[in-house]
């Protein structure tokens, strides 16, 4: 069973009190070229339950100003697909959370598909988020190897998202589906508005099948807990991001601390 | 009409095309999907339309027989003379071609990308016509080497926001365009201005720009009692004035279609804007087509100095001509384009823009029987390019 499936199983039988999922975006290559893996091993140990490791690209067209800039410095540090998955190759001797890729469909697309998700699978990559890759391409063309290289595609919805589509999405998906919190590009906000929290209300009475994780504007302690009261967890990336350009890469167990302890 | 070169259903030209967008885009680019050629056939649409392309921009634009440019060439060379146009290029016929969509879909605010302004002004001049909020994408780099039309565009009313992001030129002026309409998804409309962007805009575009070849068509009945001239030559950067004047031509193969892109300094010089030479196959904004990048799949930045043909991508339809062969492609260096502008002005007294030189350069590259009909679209003017013929001829 794959690692995203059995976390989230997992975290919604330990009984008692019902622990939410933390997952942490941030940039591979960022702030250093080989940074990737310190950062990895040390979310995890700081008690995180799930990693989005980001494919830098040079258009990133759902991104805000944070990750923009990580990624730019990334690419300027020289990060590729093939170092990343190089700086990756025995991650899995030491990290076991769930780990996925987020990336843009064009670098993907240059290392061909298929070979991708096989390196992937050989790595021991759970999923993989491509914001720009539409829900109808990804069913037609790219599902069937994805699956073959026992991938999790997760996949988006947003406040906008009709019901009759996100009925769609969630009978197509598989691990969790990303519930994008406003209508926005990613970046943080302090605080979650009425409508959000109606919008995350509204979801959870769809009773979907597939565990929901709301990413996009979770920064500190009280958005985590607003957007995971009614779902199974949330993302952090360019609140995180920004703590890296601000501190050192020693002081990750710090800003996780704040967020969950 | 048969269906080898225009858009399928799903917005695909043989490979290229579709509409690549991340899912927080879907509803507004579903809705234009579903809406934009069932309004744009509605009759009121059609008249507003017309009435406004005749009324306000002008048109329909002369196809006018250069007589002393045919003597140097030896064939009959027309110029259709979109340079004429309000604001002086194309962009407008598509500008006011989307406006009147926008507002048909109750949209209040108006956001375009620009690359040297044009499209920019045409989006500021629509929005000045309907009252309509506007705010124009630039990339900081050229709001710095495009100040007239910076100042043209404020004085219309648009607020300009500079793309400070990436490479700060035209591909993240529209990054940015797109970043705002996801932040703004219910009451903003996006003008793209090329065939580019997810579909429907590669086909809207080019349907709103299928006037040009339409009036070519008109014309050149009367002029030499044939529709067809043997040969079409535009330039390509994204591509919609090509694509106006190829549009009601793709599927007659009498008529030669030729693009001509920027080389810049060179096609080997990393210093050149020839997508369909240069390009793989990848997406950008929205769409899959050629495209300029590194090996790892990362968009480099083009060359051209012309500021409306460096962009690194060219729209899927022009991707599938290529490919598939039915437009020829060739390609003009800066030197050539600069040569080729100023001798329009010396034989014809017009002085062209030179994205519109580059299409007048590739003259001089082919071979032409001395009955053949060969019609230029000359896109635009080159009052905007003032400043830069003035460097390059040192005439200051």
């Amino acid at each position: 069973m794959n690692r995203i499936n059995n976390k989230l199983k997992e975290e919604n039988t330990s009984n008692n009190k019902v622990e939410k999922l933390l997952s942490i975006y941030f940039t591979a290559g960022y702030p250093k070229l080989n940074d990737t893996v310190s950062i990895i091993k040390d979310l995890e140990k700081s008690g995180v339950d799930m990693i989005e490791i980001g494919l830098p690209f040079s258009d990133p067209l759902a991104d805000g100003p944070t990750i923009q800039e990580s990624g730019v410095s990334a690419l300027q540090n020289g990060m590729t697909t093939e170092t990343l998955f190089s700086q990756l190759e025995n991650i899995r001797e030491d990290v076991g959370i769930p780990l996925l890729i987020m990336g843009y469909f064009n670098p993907i697309m240059q290392y061909g598909v298929e070979e991708f998700c096989k390196k992937c699978d050989k790595i021991g990559i759970d999923g993989l988020i491509i914001p720009d890759l539409p829900v109808d391409v990804y069913h037609q063309k790219y599902k069937e190897i994805f699956e073959r290289y026992n991938l999790k595609n997760i996949l988006l919805i947003t406040p906008q998202t009709s019901e009759e589509r996100i009925r769609f999405i969630d009978s197509i998906s598989d691990g969790f589906i990303y519930m994008v919190s406003s209508a926005s590009t990613t970046g943080a906000q302090n605080s979650f508005g009425e409508s959000q929290i109606n919008y995350f209300k509204k979801i959870s009475k769809m009773d979907l099948n597939t565990p929901q994780i709301v990413g996009f504007g979770i920064s500190n302690r009280e958005t985590f807990q607003q957007a995971t009261k009614l779902t199974s967890g949330a993302i952090i990336g360019s609140a995180f991001v920004k703590f890296l350009k601000e501190n050192s890469i020693n002081q990750i167990n710090e800003f996780v601390d704040r967020i969950i302890k | 009409m048969k269906n080898l070169f225009h858009a399928d259903k799903n917005g695909y030209y043989g490979e290229f095309g579709g509409a690549f967008i991340p899912e927080m885009l879907y509803p507004n680019v579903e809705e234009l999907r579903k809406k934009y050629i069932e309004t744009m056939q509605e009759v009121s649409f059609q008249k507003e339309f017309q009435q406004l392309l005749k009324d306000y921009v002008g048109r329909p634009s002369p196809l006018y027989f250069a007589k002393r440019l045919s003597e140097k060439y030896q064939v009959k060379i027309y110029l259709k003379r979109e340079d004429l146009n309000h604001t002086g290029a194309h962009k407008i016929n598509n500008t006011i071609g989307q406006i009147l969509l926008a507002k048909r879909l109750k949209k209040k605010r108006i956001i375009a990308e620009t690359g040297a302004g044009q499209h920019g002004v045409a989006t500021a001049t629509v929005c000045a016509l309907m009252g309509m909020k506007c705010v124009i994408f630039m990339g900081e780099i050229d709001i710095a080497r495009q100040a007239p039309n910076v100042a043209r565009m404020k004085m219309l009313g648009a607020e300009v926001i500079p793309a400070k992001s990436g490479s700060k030129t035209l591909k993240d002026a529209t990054n940015e365009a797109i970043r705002d309409w996801i932040n703004n998804p219910e009451d903003t409309f996006y003008i793209i201005g090329s065939v580019v962007g997810p579909h429907p805009y590669p086909d809207m575009v080019a349907r709103f720009q299928s006037i040009i070849s339409e009036e070519i068509k008109r014309q050149l009945v009367i002029k030499e009692g044939t529709e067809n001239p043997d040969y079409i030559i535009a330039c390509v950067g994204g591509g919609s004035n090509a694509a106006g004047a190829f549009f009601h031509y793709l599927e007659d193969k009498n008529v030669k279609l030729i693009a001509v892109e920027a080389a810049g300094k060179g096609i080997n010089s990393g210093e050149s804007a020839a997508t369909s030479i240069l390009g793989e196959e990848g997406v950008i904004h929205g769409s899959k087509t050629l495209l300029m990048q590194t090996d790892d799949g990362q968009i480099t930045e083009p060359y051209s100095i012309s500021a409306g043909l460096d962009y690194p991508g060219v729209g899927p339809q022009h991707a599938h001509l290529f490919t598939s062969g039915r437009a020829k492609f060739l390609n003009a260096t800066d030197d050539e384009a600069m040569q080729a502008g100023l001798e329009l002005c010396k034989l014809e007294g017009i002085i062209p823009a030179i994205e519109s030189a580059h299409a007048l350069a590739a003259l001089d590259k082919m071979e032409f029987n001395k009955e053949d009909i060969v019609v230029v679209n000359l896109s635009g003017r080159g009052d905007k390019d003032l400043d830069t013929y003035i460097k390059y001829f040192k005439f200051d």
